[in-house]
This record gives structure tokens, C-alpha cells and sequence, in this order.
């Protein structure tokens, strides 16, 4: 058939794809190997790839040489579930109304909410900064939490839009002919259909919170309690030294909880995503 | 008049009486105020600020108006117009990578071989953990001593001393595009398979009844249907890679000697490191202005490729 390939091909096909993969993972690895060396033999040259005292210590060392580590790992989980809240609570009303209305400037609007998409936080930091001042929020999570909202409405508008167009119109409209109103159509027809959207829209915007937070921790929020992962891991580079083994064992295990939503859910989230790509 | 009484259903006319259903124009914008007003506080006015501040010399106390005084520094500042080429440099160089990347690894994907489920879901990870910690593992990675890259290296007896990847100008602009990469593959990879599967069958199969080869089907094929999608990524990822912050900020902050500051990292080096709010805002604007420019002359191009490959 069409499909099947020669031994030759097949070979070149996995041949080619270890490759690709050994260059997204190795990055991983390496953190893994520099997590279970004992801090004396990391710093060993020259270069040892394999050793025999191996062990998990940094693993139970880290929440003691960083006492709010696990904190930081809450705060994370936190941030990015306040800024998938209040980014779906904006995203919603506006998504429905992008897919399924006409109204005066619509495509001027949508033009400029994906425009948002150019500007980076790192454009606006001072201005932003003086705003939140302005508003009290510095040093607080609400500092990380809103310009994180912010920036992630327009992908959320952009994706549930064109999720949105594919539900069939039919229903709206036999519940408007039974005298429904638009409020109650939107609450109990369009909704409940667009749950499986709703939920990769949701996934892809957390997934979007939990890594931006970086940028946005460390210019608007010195409040240690507060901090995110990201910023929280800097503080393995202590005083006199640096304890590199333990940082990337928190790295990792500050990344699991995304990875775990991520591995359940990544076959709807990637249909989801790429779905607005394909239709054009 | 009677007549059309009668043509009426008798029902249409009494709901009308009965419900008030507001204009669709009105409840439209009703729907969408809140994100836009969100937007405006956080994401516009901000933007504003930033042109105002630009023409001034803000620092942490007080501002006094200099008219054009900034841009003026910058358009007479050889280091700046370094950056500005540096950066396009950046951008032009890594999107193509991700691009030749994301290609060769949708292609893979889309083999029809075993296993490729769960090479689907191990090329993500870059893309789903947070940029700074995976440039942690990058961090380590080109640690001259330590670090599995040099270590590798001088153990095949490729060098004989350990490479400080990040020490040296060449090297560290480089190893920053190569994070860079590793950090935009996925997306690109995932959006050209998303195109890649939305292909018709039938094209292929007519094209292999009729003999072409597997080769000849890619470039005649999949490469025309896929391209208003390879178009609209390259866009996408030239705007985030321009914008690539964080990898240049944890790997380098911009060093050594400026050798990987692109105009973003020159941006917060200048506003958030040095307090210079006027010259940083001059600055953001520029960067605006650039990314404008290039997104128009970019969408005129997306046009004419639409067209030729007769897109919807």
C-alpha cells in the first residue's frame, strides 16, 4: 500500500526521530544526572558521565536548604489557577460573542486583541509597573496574577472562537424559537456543548500561566512568601555556594504537576490547539 | 390588511409582544466590554505611557519633558543599531531553524509507523514547562567543566580543554539560538502536523497511483496544502522570537559584552536595570514600531502567498 515503507526507509524514519528526540530531551537529562550527583562530584572535572554514587539525597535535601520550596510550588499552582479563572470568566462572553454575532468594529476588536499578542510584558514593564503600583498590587499574588490574565486572553479568545464556530447553530436557534433568551442560550445550550473546548482552552491558557510567571515575579513582586516556582529556584544560589544538584531536582519536580495535567490531556489539548490551525 | 393578519403565524406575533430580546449589536458588545476593557487598563494604556514616557526622562523620581532627545541618543548610537541588526539576526536565524525543525519533525510524526503516539507526546515537554526552568537544564548543560556538552566533547577528543559555551561571544549567541530552538520546536512541530493530517488522502493516493514517489509527493503536495499554515507560523514565531526574553536573560542577561543583547534584553537592561525609565521606554517604542512594520510587510506577503497557493 501507499503506507508501508522499506526496512531502509523504517530504519531512517527511527533513525531520524531518535535524533530529533535526543535534542528536545536532552536538556532533561542532563538535569536528572546533575539531580542525583552528590554536590562534591558534580563540581568533578574532568567529566564523568557515569558514577556509582548516584543517589536521590538532593531530592530530600532541597526542602531543607530551601525551607519555602514547596510554598513556591504552591504559589505556582495557585497563580496559574487564578489567571485560568478570571482568563476564562473575560474569554468566554467575548468568544461567543466573536463567533456567533455581528456587531459594529467587530473585526477592528479581534484585530486588536491578537495585536496584544506582539507586545510582550517586558515592552510594558514600567508603565505596568506604576499602574499596579497605582492600584496597590505590587508585592502582592495579584501583581503576578493580572498581567498574566492580561496577556493570555487574546490566545484564549482566538482558540474558543474557532472551537465555537463549529458547534452547530441549529440548536441556538430552536431554543431561541421556544423563547429562550440570549442569557439562558449562552448559560445552558452553547456552554454545556462547549465543554470539551472549554476545557482545552482552560488547560492551554494554565499551561500558558505556569510558565510565564518568570518575568512578571521578578520585576513586580519581592515578597518572598508570594514567589513562584521559577523565581523561588534562584534561591538555591545561596550565599556561599551554589547547590546545583538539589535546584535541578526542584526544577523537576516543580514541572511535574503541568506535566501530569499535560500527559492526561494532551491528546484533546493538541487537537484543540491545532484545530484553528487547519481550518484555513 | 386582513389578509396578511391571517399569512401571520399567530404565535411569532405574540412572542414578539411578550419578550424584549435586545439588539444583537448591543448584547455583542456587552459580551466582549469586560476583555476590552481589561485589555485597555493593562495592556493599551500602558502602551500609551510608554510612548509618553519615551519622549521624556523619567527616572525613579520625577520626569521632565526632552521632546525627541531619546531617539535622537539612539539613532546616533552605533551600539544600538548593532543591537537592532543583532536582533534581526536572532530572529531570522532561529525562526528558520524552527521552521526546518518543526518540517522534519511533523514529517516524522506523520509516518505511519509504530510508535509514533509516543513520540507525539515526548517532543512536547519543551514547550509545556515553563521557559526558565528548562534553560536551567540548558545552563548546565554548557558549563564548560561540568557540563555533559564540554564534558562529551573532550572525552571524544573533539577539544582538549573544556568550551565555556557561554563564555565567548560567538559561541554564547549561538548557544542562545540553540535554546531558542529547543524551546519553539514543539509548537511548530505540532501546528505543521495539525496541517499535515488536514491534507486530503486523495491527493496522495492519486498521485501514487500515478507513480510519484514519496519525495516527489512531499514537495508536490504536502508543501503547497501545508504552506498558508507554515506562512502563519513563521509570523507567530518571528514575533515570539523577537520577543524571546527569558532564554537570553537566564542563559547570558545579554553578555558576554552584549554579544547576545537583543533589543528586548537591551529594553529591560536599560528601563528595569538602570532605572532609566525614559530611555527604556524609547526603546519599547522602537521595538513596537519594528514589530508593526515587519508584521505588515509580512501579512502583505501572506496575502500573495494565500492567493498563489489558493487559500480560502
Amino acid at each position: 500500500m501507499m503506507d508501508r515503507y522499506t526496512r531502509l526507509q523504517l530504519v531512517g524514519i527511527y533513525a531520524a526521530a531518535a535524533v530529533f528526540l535526543t535534542f528536545i530531551l536532552l536538556p532533561f537529562f542532563e538535569m536528572f544526572m546533575a539531580s542525583l550527583r552528590p554536590l562534591e562530584h558534580l563540581f568533578r572535572s574532568p567529566y564523568q558521565f557515569w558514577s556509582d554514587d548516584f543517589s536521590f539525597d538532593a531530592y530530600r535535601q532541597m526542602w531543607v536548604t530551601v525551607p519555602l520550596l514547596g510554598r513556591y510550588i504552591l504559589n505556582s499552582i495557585y497563580i496559574s489557577f487564578m489567571v485560568t479563572g478570571m482568563t476564562m470568566i473575560f474569554v468566554i462572553p467575548a468568544a461567543y460573542a466573536f463567533a456567533r454575532m455581528d456587531f459594529p468594529f467587530k473585526n477592528a476588536t479581534l484585530a486588536m486583541f491578537l495585536g496584544v499578542n506582539m507586545f510582550t510584558g517586558a515592552v510594558l514593564l514600567i508603565p505596568l509597573y506604576r499602574v499596579l503600583r497605582t492600584l496597590g498590587l505590587l508585592n502582592t499574588y495579584w501583581a503576578m496574577i493580572i498581567p498574566g490574565v492580561a496577556f493570555l486572553i487574546p490566545t484564549g479568545i482566538w482558540l474558543l472562537r474557532s472551537y465555537l464556530e463549529k458547534i452547530p447553530r441549529e440548536l441556538e436557534e430552536a431554543a431561541y424559537v421556544d423563547g429562550a433568551n440570549r442569557i439562558y442560550t449562552l448559560r445552558r445550550v452553547v456552554l454545556p456543548l462547549a465543554l470539551p473546548g472549554l476545557i482545552v482552552v482552560g488547560v492551554a491558557v494554565f499551561i500558558g500561566a505556569y510558565a510565564q510567571q518568570f518575568l512578571f515575579a521578578i520585576t513586580f513582586n519581592q515578597t518572598r512568601e508570594y514567589q513562584p516556582l521559577p523565581a523561588g529556584l534562584y534561591e538555591f544560589i545561596g550565599y556561599q555556594s551554589v547547590t546545583w544538584n538539589e535546584m535541578m531536582a526542584a526544577a523537576l519536580v516543580g514541572v511535574l504537576p503541568v506535566m501530569i495535567i499535560f500527559l492526561f490531556l494532551q491528546k484533546y489539548l493538541v487537537a484543540g490547539l491545532t484545530a484553528g490551525a487547519v481550518k484555513e | 390588511m386582513t389578509t396578511v393578519d391571517h399569512d401571520q403565524p399567530h404565535d411569532t406575533e405574540k412572542n414578539t409582544q411578550r419578550r424584549f430580546v435586545m439588539p444583537e449589536g448591543i448584547f455583542a458588545w456587552l459580551l466582549v466590554a469586560p476583555a476590552l476593557i481589561f485589555i485597555c487598563i493593562i495592556v493599551a494604556w500602558p502602551l500609551v505611557e510608554t510612548f509618553r514616557l519615551s519622549f521624556t526622562d523619567a527616572r525613579i523620581a520625577g520626569e521632565n519633558y526632552v521632546g525627541f532627545e531619546n531617539y535622537a541618543d539612539l539613532a546616533g548610537d552605533r551600539k544600538f543599531h548593532a543591537t537592532i541588526w543583532r536582533t534581526f539576526y536572532w530572529m531570522f536565524l532561529s525562526v528558520g531553524l524552527k521552521l526546518v525543525l518543526g518540517l522534519i519533525g511533523a514529517t516524522l510524526l506523520n509516518a505511519a509507523v509504530p510508535g509514533k503516539a509516543l513520540f507525539r507526546v515526548l517532543v512536547m515537554p519543551p514547550w509545556v514547562i515553563p521557559i526558565a526552568i528548562g534553560c536551567i537544564g540548558w545552563l548546565w548543560l554548557y558549563n564548560g567543566y561540568f557540563g555533559l556538552l564540554s564534558g562529551m566533547a573532550q572525552r571524544l577528543g573533539i577539544t582538549d580543554g573544556p568550551i565555556e559555551f557561554l563564555a565567548y561571544k560567538t559561541s554564547a549567541f549561538y548557544s542562545a539560538i540553540v535554546t531558542d530552538v529547543w524551546v519553539g520546536t514543539p509548537m511548530v512541530t505540532l501546528f505543521l502536523l495539525a496541517a499535515m493530517q488536514g491534507v486530503s488522502r486523495d491527493l496522495y493516493e492519486a498521485a501514487w497511483v500515478d507513480g510519484a514517489s514519496r519525495w516527489y509527493r512531499f514537495r508536490r503536495i504536502t508543501i503547497p496544502q501545508i504552506m498558508p499554515v507554515i506562512v502563519s507560523m513563521a509570523l507567530l514565531s518571528a514575533i515570539w522570537t523577537f520577543n524571546s526574553f527569558e532564554i537570553i536573560w537566564i542563559l547570558t542577561e545579554g553578555g558576554p559584552r552584549g554579544a547576545t543583547t537583543t533589543l528586548i534584553v537591551d529594553t529591560y537592561k536599560t528601563a528595569i536595570g538602570n532605572y532609566k525609565f525614559g530611555e527604556g521606554a524609547a526603546r519599547a517604542v522602537v521595538i513596537v514600531i519594528l514589530l508593526a512594520l515587519f508584521s505588515l510587510i509580512y501579512m502583505f506577503f501572506l496575502n500573495k502567498v494565500n492567493k498563489h497557493y489558493g487559500s480560502k
